[in-house]
């Protein structure tokens, strides 16, 4: 009835399959990890290598792993209504690290305080450094999305290898 | 059952401080005595007038209560200077400044309360580090509170688990030694609050229960929280208590249960429903107090209102389940005395935690790194997260995959194929009791028929 669940012995194969690495985590304040978990099995189930970091992540933290997992995008999830003042906080700290200025970041989740009118927050987010934005109230289709864009081989010789897209509507 | 109030013999000998309040542990013995459930809010304002409300009004509802003192997040990790601005300030705190209020108020708080008389209060924090906390209680007078190193430190933190075992173990003793019969409960029956199978949950309560003896304390309590399926909390209950009696039967001791810690029903007879199926959960198992959740917990913090009638409604519901037997409601006696698969379960990992070291916070410490305590889906550096579980087509919690736990592996021959854990049914996980309540009370026609002593989710499974 239950087969074993995917426990991460298979991950190393992940990015010779098409897949990349993700760095999942949540801000500093935020000590929810549902939304993360779900994240992980999302990823995974997408082909993804997952390196989940957790709740509660100071900046200097997110940083360090960063740099000591190398991942091909970082995902950050947050669900406190907080999201929009520690993520503009901690991607102005990221973007000022020489080596993390291209690295790709996203941020997703209940932004803000203000149910459907987060989807304000967006472009204050983009403009602040994330490469898109996923508000709660737009579901998670446009996330899946962006996925799948991201894992497409990229054709243009020009410009980084990383899309420019927002559920927000607000291409960077 | 622990039925006789006075404390057994052989606990250190405390410097005794005066009590501003009634003994916690032989309150709820001396209740059970008498076949009553002993019902508790959470509940914390910030401001004294606030909690001396709150704390009255529960002392004055129509139940058997005790009272809970919930402290703010700013004093759960020590930052006592931004709670005493926030008082200042008039800013709202999402629960009591013990600290920042000082010994003195805190204890003519209770004091107006007329807590000295009858009434017990325990001090509610989530605290991984709880020794400033201990001595502020025991400075107030108060002398129970709750916790432990396994269950306030990997849900919610990223403190290191052997900072959390030492200043646990300095925190029991502090508080063994200031009070005689001081209470502390393991809050080790509720990690994550959802999915957690219960074998797991009953091993790590159990093992904190240890755990604090270990460090001197002679009245204890053992948590478990409602789960998906009420016939596997009828054995997971039963388990706890058998492992209790055969773990720390030399101590004062009893069982808490949590009404569903999870995504809770949004509709105001689903999360009635919900709460009255744990308060005959509670009757049926003999379990000894209980912790209330109330119909508004989906939709905003309750009120003192609201908790009243929590708690009142769940004292009702245990009242009229009094008389029910597991053996009326098709359960098995013996399962229900702990001879089940709950029990063979968390009887194997307390075995295997306690072979590794004769000192309890050291096997703890040991477990966690070769995992043979994993729990599931928990993001702590020191959890090693191969452990995945699920809700089963009949309704109860089982393993998906163990990890390196000291279980029996798998049986993948048995599966429906090797199908691996999709993100969209883990949400549907999340939700299941949510969903199963609001949509039978969306069901039902609202009717002027009194209430049956089985509630309408029970007498469907």
């Amino acid at each position: 009835m239950y087969p074993p669940a995917p426990t991460g012995d298979a991950l190393p194969d992940a990015r010779q399959g098409g897949g990349q690495r993700v760095l999942v985590s949540s801000v500093s304040s935020d000590s929810h990890t549902w939304n993360l978990v779900f994240l992980q099995l999302m990823l995974e189930e997408l082909g993804h290598e997952v390196i989940n970091i957790g709740s509660c992540v100071p900046d200097d933290l997110l940083i360090a792993e960063c740099r000591r997992t190398s991942p091909d995008m970082v995902v950050i999830s947050s669900v406190n209504g907080h999201g929009h003042l520690d993520g503009r906080r901690l991607i102005a700290r990221l973007r000022a690290e020489p080596d993390l200025s291209a690295l790709p970041v996203v941020i997703g989740g209940k932004l803000g305080t203000r149910g459907a009118q987060n989807r304000a927050h967006g472009p204050e987010l983009i403009a602040a450094g994330f490469d898109a934005v996923f508000e709660d109230t737009a579901g998670v289709a446009p996330f899946r999305r962006y996925l799948e864009d991201a894992a497409r081989p990229v054709l243009e010789s020009a410009g980084p290898a990383r899309p420019a897209l927002a559920a927000t509507g607000d291409p960077r | 059952m622990k039925t006789v109030p006075a404390l057994p013999a052989g606990g250190p000998s405390a410097t005794v401080r005066r009590r501003a309040t009634a003994p916690f542990g032989a309150a709820v013995a001396a209740a059970a005595a008498v076949g009553r459930l002993v019902v508790q809010p959470r509940m914390g304002f910030p401001d004294v007038p606030g909690m001396q409300a709150g704390l009255q009004a529960v002392h004055a509802a129509d139940a058997t209560t005790v009272g809970t003192i919930t402290l703010d997040s700013y004093t759960r990790v020590g930052d006592h200077a931004s709670a005493r601005k926030a008082l200042d300030d008039g800013s709202d705190l999402n629960g009591f400044p013990i600290v920042a209020h000082g010994a003195g108020t805190t204890r003519r708080m209770i004091g107006a309360v007329g807590a000295s008389a009858d009434f017990a209060i325990q001090v509610r924090h989530g605290s991984p580090l709880p020794l400033g906390i201990v001595q502020a209680l025991l400075d107030a007078g108060l002398d129970a509170t709750e916790g432990g190193p396994v269950s306030y430190c990997l849900p919610y933190s990223r403190t290191p688990l052997a900072r959390a075992v030492d200043a646990w173990a300095d925190s029991c003793e502090l508080l063994a030694d200031q009070v005689e019969g001081a209470h502390l409960e393991s809050f080790g029956g509720c990690m994550l609050g959802q999915l957690c199978p219960p074998g797991l949950l009953v091993a790590l309560s159990l093992l904190e229960g240890i755990f604090f003896r270990q460090h001197g304390l002679r009245s204890v309590s053992l948590s478990y929280a409602q789960g998906t399926s009420f016939g596997q909390d009828v054995d997971a209950i039963g388990a706890l208590r058998r492992l209790a009696g055969e773990f720390l039967g030399d101590l004062q001791w009893h069982v808490v249960l949590y009404t569903y810690m999870g995504v809770f029903p949004r509709t105001p007879a689903g999360a009635l429903s919900l709460l009255r199926d744990s308060a005959v959960l509670a009757a049926v198992t003999g379990t000894e107090r209980m912790i209330v959740k109330t119909p508004a917990e989906a939709h905003r913090i309750p009120t003192v209102a609201d908790n009243i009638q929590a708690l009142e409604e769940a004292a009702r519901s245990a009242e009229a389940a009094a008389g029910l037997s597991p053996g009326l409601l098709g359960l098995d006696a013996g399962t229900a005395r702990g001879d089940n698969p709950v029990y063979a379960e968390a009887r194997a990992l307390v075995d295997a935690v306690l072979h590794l070291d004769a000192d309890v916070g050291k096997a703890l410490l040991q477990a966690f790194a070769k995992g043979y305590l994993d729990v599931p889906y928990c993001l702590h550096a020191d959890n090693a997260q191969r452990s995945r579980s699920g809700i089963a087509p009949d309704g109860t919690l089982q393993w998906l995959s163990v990890g390196s736990m000291p279980l029996p592996p798998l049986n993948a021959a048995s599966g429906t194929g090797a199908q691996r854990l999709r993100a969209d049914d883990f949400l549907d996980m999340l939700s299941y009791v949510q969903r199963r309540y609001d949509d039978a009370a969306l069901e039902e026609l609202p009717t002027d028929t009194p209430r049956t002593p089985l509630p309408t989710s029970l007498a469907k499974d």
